[in-house]
């Protein structure tokens, strides 16, 4: 009697299509939203470090009026990176030991390292080498709490003699060009974490790090467009066209690469058709019809490459305020389509059996650890720290190429 | 002066030779050694894993699929209830072709309703449709390289000098990174403990001389389980071995499970 009643449970459950293994029969995905801010966060930051690297290591000077923005924006989504990893943990309290007695044959013992010496060695670094003169220079204008912390971001160095502040410089632009096989690395890593499994088929994929690595600048450098243009919106100061043009041309160029690299690993799948390229037809065509084809290749790749791609052409024949627009909106359409890609990958890859015999469905609940809530919290998170960041370090106007083309000319 | 060179590398290659054959059994030792003072496996004391090597055998022939190993082994481990098993049953149907259609066999239908505990309801499809239909005993695939192991970040997860690959629950930091890499579906994340678990062989009995439960409630001996290293007169292990061509699933991933299965069919994965 009792078997019974248990198989009919069993066989009531909506959840499944096919043959599970028992194992994998759970309400939810193992790694579920939480694991989907990871690699989306990680990825944001690693993207716009290497936008704020283009000013520094490839000189594309148009774009220094979004270089302390970048960088910010980078430290703040930095700092945030490893909170949903932590939470999601069984055990929290065990977490140090990741780095305290790592595994090295695994991918993930190597995260602690990674994100340790990027946040202290790269971006901590050249933040402070940047920004150290105008701490100096802040704490002798300001008065109360704000002169304290930032005489205390000093870290007691106020030498501000040319020879020294040219130092800053100097060792500013070495870590730029650390930080850029820095970033890759970071974003790369979570990539294999993924790729590395090689039993489900949807994850274990060579280009694996490759993929993230492009999605990552895409979703970084649309993250400064978009913050860039949120803040000078704010603040009702106009655009730096000049500046806002090159970025959605670097955001155009990466775009384009990245629907390239994506798009050569479906037509290696499609083509290569291996074992499980069934469930994953399947997948593509029911389970992930949404945020696959509609979220992440249609709004997030295929119509901002359109926009971006139209004006690349058209620039000049296309008003301003309409190619604002246009800007924006290609920002906002990728930084959700790669939102999207990230839960194509992450529940995706779990959205179907190992047996390969059975599909799952996931349905997210609004309150948990695992809900939508969270999610929003933990995604609102890195904004919240960028604005307290923009108020105490970004205080001033941002700066405008014409501005910064003044300042070259008095210096010459 | 070239063959002073040659003979002085040659005395270099045999001295690194010889002191990796010495060092190789004494690192070994170490190792188990280390791993017995600061891991938790619940051996018996004075067990020596250097001195076994335990394996399991799956004869899909005999299999009646009464499910009373799944049964034994959620109550000795006690695995929480719900969709957790450490071992499981499952049935295969493989029906027999639509006529006409020109193809070899009908479809294959696999169920495993808990896990094959309490049995399994009428197959779906009438008697008369079916070509063959067979029960697959699943657990942990002991595999040679476990991909398990190789992805845990603190290493929790180890491969014990007996064979066994084991969980320490006390350093496991429940991340579930083995549970993705597992290619068998054989470890779940505990919801009391919030650490991953799996089959262990029954670690606390077979360190202590007794068979896993699964084995020991096994009515027809469809799972045969033996140590490599200190073979019985007549052990079932070797005559399993030596009666049979075996199959290992999913072999393409190279895992190289030691956990072999006779009897059964390419459907099965």
């Amino acid at each position: 009697m009792s078997g019974e009643i248990t198989n009919y449970v069993f066989e009531a459950m909506p959840h499944f299509e096919g043959y599970v293994y028992p194992n994998e029969a759970t309400p939810q995905p193992l790694w579920s939203i939480l694991i989907v801010l990871y690699p989306y966060i990680t990825g944001l930051v690693a993207g716009a470090f290497i936008m704020a690297s283009l000013v520094r290591v490839f000189n594309v000077r148009a774009l220094e009026p979004v270089y302390r923005l970048s960088m910010l924006t980078a430290f703040a989504f930095l700092l945030c990176a490893p909170l949903p990893l932590l939470f999601h943990l069984g055990h929290p309290e065990r977490c140090l030991e990741v780095m305290m007695t790592p595994h090295l044959t695994s991918p993930m013992a190597i995260f602690g390292f990674v994100y340790a010496w990027y946040l202290m060695a790269v971006l901590l670094l050249e933040l402070w080498f940047d920004y150290r003169r105008d701490f100096v220079e802040w704490s002798n204008r300001t008065s109360g709490l704000k002169t304290v912390l930032y005489r205390l971001f000093t870290v007691g160095v106020t030498d501000v003699s040319e020879p020294s502040v040219k130092l800053d410089h100097k060792l500013g632009h070495i870590l730029s060009i650390v930080g850029i096989p820095s970033a890759f690395l970071l974003h790369g890593y979570v990539g294999f974490i993924f790729g590395s499994v090689k039993a489900n088929p949807w994850w274990g994929n060579v280009l694996m790090p490759i993929i993230f690595i492009m999605s990552a600048m895409v979703s970084g450098i649309a993250l400064c467009v978009f913050n860039y243009m949120v803040l000078n919106w704010v603040r009702r100061k106009t655009i730096d066209m000049k500046c806002l043009d090159v970025m959605c041309m670097f955001l155009f160029y990466a775009l384009v690469m990245d629907a390239a690299i994506e798009g050569l690993d479906w037509i290696h799948r499609v083509y290569s058709a291996e074992e499980g390229f069934q469930v994953m037809q399947y997948m593509a065509r029911e389970k992930l019809f949404y945020t696959l084809n509609v979220g992440q290749a249609t709004l997030g790749t295929v119509v901002p490459l359109l926009l971006l791609g139209l004006l690349q052409l058209l620039r000049k024949r296309v008003p301003e305020l309409a190619r604002r627009r246009m800007y924006f909106s290609s920002a906002v359409l990728v930084i959700c389509g790669v939102l999207a890609m990230r839960w194509n990958v992450v529940i995706g890859g779990q959205l179907f059996s190992k047996s390969l015999r059975g599909v799952m469905s996931y349905k997210m609940e609004f309150a948990g650890l695992e809900g939508w809530f969270m999610g929003a919290v933990l995604l609102a998170l890195p904004f919240i720290l960028l604005i307290v960041m923009i108020k105490l370090f970004l205080s001033e106007q941002l700066p405008t190429s014409a501005s910064l083309e003044a300042r070259d000319v008095a210096a010459k | 002066m070239s063959r002073n060179v040659s003979r002085r590398n040659l005395l270099a290659k045999i001295g690194a030779a010889l002191a990796g054959v010495l060092v190789a059994p004494v690192a070994r030792t170490a190792k188990a050694a280390v791993q017995k003072v600061f891991v938790s496996t619940g051996a018996a004391k004075g067990y020596d894993p250097t001195k076994h090597r335990w394996v399991m055998a799956i004869d899909a022939n005999r299999c009646i699929g009464c499910g009373l190993c799944a049964e034994a082994c959620k109550k000795e481990n006690h695995v929480p209830e719900g969709p957790y098993f450490r071992t499981w049953v499952e049935r295969y149907i493989i029906t027999k072709p639509a006529p006409g259609s020109g193809a070899a066999r009908g479809e294959t239908l696999v169920d495993c309703p808990s896990g094959g505990m309490h049995g399994y309801p009428e197959p779906a499809v009438p008697k008369e449709e079916i070509q063959h239909s067979f029960f697959v005993p699943k657990l942990c695939n002991l595999c040679e390289h476990s991909p398990c192991v190789q992805v845990c970040p603190v290493g929790a997860t180890f491969d014990a000098p007996d064979g066994a690959v084991l969980i320490d629950p006390k350093y496991c930091i429940g991340c579930g990174f083995c549970i993705q890499a597992c290619p068998y579906g054989c470890r779940f994340l505990s919801p009391i403990t919030k650490t991953a678990e799996k089959c262990t062989l029954c670690y606390h009995r077979i360190t202590r001389g007794l068979k896993p439960a699964c084995v020991e409630v096994c009515p027809t001996q469809a799972r045969v389980f033996g140590d490599l290293k200190n073979p019985a007169p007549e052990d079932p292990i070797r005559q399993f071995y030596e009666n049979n061509k075996v199959q290992a699933l999913k072999p393409h991933l190279g895992t190289e499970p030691r956990v072999f299965y006779a009897g059964i069919d390419k459907e099965v994965r």
